[in-house]
């Protein structure tokens, strides 16, 4: 089984060189941290900057430097800043070839929710609709079950969706999935981690087909 | 061409009850403090507020929030805020939560007279609900309108007095947009110069958007999430 930390590595690996990413909060932004040696990936953050940088030094944040996490970050050499109408209009006009996000929900025809729960947490959808309906590469990074144990890989989403049939791959803890049109198929387990014990955690339709290779972190 | 006024407090003259208006800023990043303080104290309220962040609870928005100002929020994420989300949802304060860059594109079309566009950003979900649809190569977007307001207020680093302004870092977020969209903007700005002082290649916002410009008494640019890497690695 995987920890946040591996998820965020094994999404590493899909990487390619030249690629615009935008991660995400929580486990996405762990993702700049594996970038493979070699490979030069720009990352987005959706409040304005190409080329964000790592945390800055203690002693050097700078209130006017922050990501859409509201994190102060750093710029690295070659960045770009814009106003969010441009920044939108990167990731609605497919000029980044990468969005990974959590979600709280994925349905196996690709719908996905992680904006709101209602009457509990009302937060706001932020950017996360306007990348799910116009990226075509898009990751979500999650664990495979809530924290009572419930599957979030479902049949159908119960909570308010984000968008619709968007969804192309999913890492968990527990597994790599591919959205087909026939649902979610198993394309690595987790190390040490049964397809047995994948489709018990998982509630929509699940596609195993011949043996499952073990992921390689 | 003199846009300079006195002091916040003289910016946001004409601001009145039931007005909706337009602040700048992404979370606390490159937000108008000085006129926020300003709208604080002249108790203006029932105000439609058009903002990315609804601030925290005792900075930003949040201050506008604490003293009942605001009747109703037009946002992407208001997280980080407790106040908000008890007014939320107790029916107090009205919500109006659409996808950030709908949000942005929305405001840019309004500044520029676009009275509507088509976009894929919540198609499928809440935000469709009564909105048209309509499919272009394929693909089915919803019809978004554009935002304007009565006044909009931006934070800028440097302005002169044109009007012409200058965005330092992430700080810029929505304020070019936002600009561009009110009937009347004021800028709030930490250092005003004198024209000429801005090579007009890098000015982010022309003028002939700015109605009202006056460099903030003080900033505090608080920071909401300060996060630091060590030196030892």
């Amino acid at each position: 089984m995987l920890d946040k930390t591996g998820i965020a590595k094994r999404i590493a690996q899909e990487l390619q060189d030249g690629w615009y990413v935008n991660l995400g909060i929580g486990i996405p932004t762990l993702i700049a941290n594996y970038v493979p040696e070699g490979l030069n990936v720009v990352f987005q953050s959706e409040n304005g900057i190409m080329g964000m940088g790592p945390f800055p030094y203690e002693g050097e944040e700078d209130a006017d430097m922050i990501n859409a996490g509201k994190q102060t970050i750093t710029a690295m050499p070659g960045a770009a800043i814009f106003d969010s109408a441009t920044s939108f209009a990167m990731i609605r006009g497919q000029h980044i070839q990468l969005t990974v996000l959590g979600a709280m929900e994925v349905a196996d025809n690709g719908d996905i929710a992680n904006w709101k729960i209602p009457g509990k947490m009302v937060k706001g959808m932020g950017g996360a609709m306007d990348l799910v309906a116009s990226a075509e590469n898009i990751i979500v990074a999650m664990m495979h079950t809530n924290r009572k144990g419930a599957s979030k890989l479902l049949r159908q989403c119960t909570l308010p969706l984000t968008g619709v049939q968007c969804v192309k791959k999913i890492v968990t803890n527990l597994a790599v999935l591919d959205v087909t049109p026939n649902g979610f198929k198993l394309i690595e387990r987790a190390p040490g981690v049964s397809v047995e014990e994948i489709q018990a955690a998982t509630e929509g339709r699940l596609i195993v087909e011949g043996e499952v290779p073990e992921m390689v972190l | 061409m003199n846009k300079v006024v006195a002091n916040a407090q003289a910016a946001i003259s004409g601001i009145s009850n039931g007005m909706t208006i337009m602040l700048g800023g992404f979370g606390l990043c490159g937000i108008p403090e000085n006129c926020i303080a300003a709208l604080v104290e002249a108790g203006v309220s029932d105000l439609t507020c058009i903002s990315n962040n609804a601030g925290v609870d005792d900075f930003g928005l949040g201050l506008l929030l604490q003293k009942k100002q605001i009747r109703k929020m037009i946002s992407s994420y208001v997280g980080e805020n407790d106040e908000f989300e008890r007014q939320m949802l107790s029916g107090e304060l009205e919500v109006d939560l659409i996808p950030q860059g709908s949000l942005a594109a929305r405001c840019q079309a309004g500044g520029a007279g676009v009275p509507a566009f088509f976009t894929p950003a919540g198609y499928g979900t809440e935000v469709a609900i009564g909105k048209e649809v309509r499919y272009f190569n394929g693909k089915p977007h919803i019809l978004e309108d554009a935002l304007t307001a009565e006044f909009a207020i931006v934070k800028a680093w440097k302005g002169d007095r044109f009007g012409n302004l200058i965005y330092k870092g992430t700080a810029r977020n929505f304020n070019p947009v936002m600009a561009m969209a009110g009937k009347v903007t004021i800028a709030e700005v930490e250092e005003l110069v004198e024209p000429g002082e801005l090579d007009p290649n890098f000015v982010h916002t022309p003028g002939v958007f700015v109605q009202r410009i006056f460099q903030g008494e003080k900033y505090e640019k608080r920071i909401e999430q300060r996060t630091v890497r060590s030196r030892g690695n």
